[in-house]
């Protein structure tokens, strides 16, 4: 902010320079005096406005806090870059039994039912379904900012988890097997038309409409597709999808190699890193006086410690790394368990709910979600279509497949980022191409750090309402 | 009457419990096992160190407390404080919670002038004085909001960690939640420290029994549904299947923190 002012600043003296430079001249000497003078200032000036001009073009463009996009995807908004929000709003939490036939495995007693939130507003009002990203749930944080920018735009907002999340494996997928963006959008059709049917008498809905983040994006894309050409059940008016991969085979390959940018010897070295990183995070709790893992948390710990000398690189690049193989290993895990597909748990090996899991927990942190597409989600397709190879399941497992009705889809728009870390330059071009002119990319901002911000949040709304 | 109160509520607990446990009959597979494509043996070798490790002989018993916890929280505990919530406005709440917080404010003095954090020490007294005379007995939390002296965070747990002595077993305490065998004795002696002081303040109020008991019983009830009231955890909401592992290993590096500052 600070920046735009004094941008403009400095741009309203030059124009003031240049109306008092009009004055009537008083004799010859002092008139060339002034003349050269009058020609170095103007000179001066023009250069001060083309380049104001230009800062200010690029700054009142964006001024999103961080250029780098590890700490843009670590830190992602601070709350004073947020719009303002009321601080608490009301919502029920809603529960769905979407197989009633299904077993729950007693391992995973306390997810019987599938939970989603919904928001209404006291009269008529668009619906707008908000979709997770990896292994998130409807109450994640950045769930719970949706809902309230929606909310507070006059919409009634269902909040719906991942496909990949446990509690949507455990009751919702159809297969339990997560990562066909296919089946899971097929899936995440099913509950969102039996949590319309569950609401429908109580909400008057207007219109319906659609967003997702990240692995969310992806599945948006494909519900509105299904939505559009086959179910014709919600005919949404507008579809956004924010910071979606293009292939998540290749995001995912990304993600996994970004774990071991900090670990030379591989997994073996994780334990040291993360008590080094844990000797960290004391050192920070000393200085800072408390601990906590919220973006101001981090925002203030990186203003205070690590502005002038950031982090290491591969350091921010195994923590987003572990992040998502923390997320991967849940859904693993869970999958494995439901389908007795022993993978990590023996098959046929009944798990109780007092049954440590500690050990599962140390081999799923070694498996990638490459190893589960290889060794869990491939066989099942192989099984259902031989003739399927790898490259025609990842293929297939991507944005590309539906790209001709992204192209010819004037109701679906795009969120990206030019240095969103999930994407390589291929997958980005792919987007430009295809969403064209319906596609907004920010020039930083990393994968989702700026979707909470304010310009982003300003751009999803007047998306939706224009 | 509290003690056949409390009877029925245990009662009723156990019928709760016996219902959930019968509702949860698992699928039972009755073919033989086969060994899992990625054993644990071809991942971690035996003795190396990771991330998920704690000391937790007794797990199959915490596990089970852990659980029962849970149901309680979702049956009992939560919707009491709900209840609690929706009849007291949010003014009355912050006074109920830091008038409590007033109270406990003698164990963390004790326990900073037990591992001489006089720093510590000095503050928490400060804290006491302002907060019950200009804080109208604890109600309004002055110190903070007006003076700008934190609350500290000592408890006799920390100061058996500070002479040296290490968390031992990890315990999952009924109701409680997380602990350890250190923490555990800690908080017994937190407890009757605070209790002591509760019973002389009682007894300044010159009532009689059994007035007094009542008092006494309502001010720990009470003083549990803050207690609830001001931790956000829900159980089961973390999303992972690997919850009580991630808890514990949170618990115990939380602790380790807490004693070293």
């Amino acid at each position: 902010m600070s920046r735009i002012h004094s941008v403009s600043d400095s741009f309203r003296r030059g124009l003031s320079f240049m109306t008092r430079r009009a004055g009537p001249p008083r004799g010859e000497a002092l008139e060339t005096r002034l003349k050269g003078e009058r020609v170095k200032k103007t000179f001066f000036c023009l250069m001060g406005v083309l380049l104001s001009g230009l800062t200010a073009d690029l700054s009142e463009a964006y001024d999103y806090p961080f250029r780098d996009p590890y700490l843009a995807t670590i830190i992602a908004t601070p709350s004073e870059f947020e719009p303002e929000l009321p601080q608490k709003i009301d919502y029920e939490l809603l529960r769905l039994k979407v197989f009633p036939e299904r077993e729950i495995p007693e391992v995973f007693w306390y997810q019987r039912e599938f939970r989603y939130s919904l928001t209404y507003q006291k009269g008529e009002a668009p619906l707008i379904f908000v979709i997770a990203g990896t292994g998130s749930s409807f109450h994640s944080s950045s769930m719970i900012f949706f809902q309230k920018v929606f909310y507070q735009s006059g919409f009634h907002v269902i909040c719906l988890s991942s496909p990949t999340s446990m509690n949507f494996i455990v009751t919702a997928s159809g297969t339990s097997l997560p990562g066909n963006i296919f089946d899971d959008a097929s899936d995440l059709y099913r509950v969102m038309t039996m949590a319309w049917e569950q609401v429908k008498d109580r909400i008057k809905v207007s219109e319906f409409y659609l967003t997702g983040y990240s692995l969310g994006a992806a599945e948006a894309g494909f519900i509105a597709k299904l939505d559009e050409r086959k179910m014709r059940r919600f005919n949404f008016k507008k579809v956004l999808m924010i910071n979606p991969p293009v292939s998540l085979h290749t995001s995912a390959k990304i993600l996994d190699d970004m774990l071991l940018q900090a670990l030379p010897g591989g997994l073996d070295d994780f334990n040291a890193w993360f008590q080094r990183a844990l000797g960290k995070f004391a050192e920070i709790y000393k200085t800072m006086g408390y601990l906590d893992l919220s973006n101001d948390y981090l925002y203030q710990v990186y203003r205070t410690l690590y502005k002038t000398k950031p982090p290491r690189r591969e350091d921010l690049a195994t923590m987003i790394g572990t992040a998502f193989r923390f997320s991967s290993n849940n859904m693993i895990f869970t999958s494995d368990v439901m389908t007795n597909s022993g993978l990590i748990v023996p098959k046929n090996r009944v798990l109780g709910s007092a049954d440590s899991l500690t050990d599962y927990f140390k081999v799923t942190s070694r498996t990638s979600f490459i190893d589960y597409f290889d060794e869990l989600l491939l066989p099942y397709f192989r099984d259902k279509f031989p003739e399927l190879t790898e490259e025609r399941a990842v293929e297939l497992d991507s944005l590309h497949s539906i790209a001709d009705y992204l192209r010819e889809s004037p109701k679906i728009g795009l969120m990206g980022n030019e240095d969103d870390l999930i994407l390589t330059p291929e997958d980005l071009a792919f987007l430009k191409d295809v969403f064209g002119s319906r596609a907004k990319i920010y020039p930083f901002g990393g994968h989702c750090g700026n979707m909470s911000y304010r310009d982003n949040v300003e751009y999803m709304i007047h998306f939706f309402k224009d | 009457m509290v003690g056949d109160l409390k009877r029925t509520s245990s009662l009723m607990l156990v019928a709760v419990l016996v219902f959930l446990s019968g509702c949860g009959s698992a699928p039972v597979r009755t073919d033989a096992e086969i060994p899992a494509k990625r054993p644990i043996s071809d991942f971690v070798a035996p003795g190396q160190p990771s991330v998920i490790d704690a000391y937790d002989p007794w797990e199959p018993m915490n596990r089970r407390i852990y659980n029962f916890n849970a149901i309680f929280d979702e049956y009992v505990f939560l919707p009491v404080v709900r209840a609690y919530e929706f009849v007291l406005p949010d003014i009355a709440q912050t006074g109920v919670s830091n008038f409590f917080n007033n109270l406990t404010e003698v164990t963390n003095l004790m326990n900073s002038l037990l591992q001489f954090k006089f720093v510590k020490a000095v503050n928490t007294f400060g804290r006491i004085v302002i907060n019950t005379t200009v804080g109208l007995g604890g109600l309004i939390d002055v110190a903070t909001t007006v003076d700008g002296i934190e609350r500290e965070n000592e408890d006799f747990g920390q100061t058996l960690g500070f002479y040296g002595l290490g968390p031992g077993p990890y315990l999952v305490l009924p109701i409680l939640g997380p602990s350890s065998l250190r923490d555990t004795a800690g908080l017994a002696v937190d407890t009757v420290v605070y209790s002591l002081m509760i019973q002389e303040l009682i007894g300044l109020t010159g009532m009689d029994s059994p007035e007094d008991d009542i008092l006494n019983y309502s001010l720990t009830t009470v003083y549990a549904i803050d207690k609830r009231h001001k931790e956000s955890f829900r159980y089961f909401m973390t999303g992972s299947p690997f919850e009580y592992d991630l808890v514990r290993r949170l618990y115990l590096l939380k602790r380790e923190f807490l004693v070293d500052n």
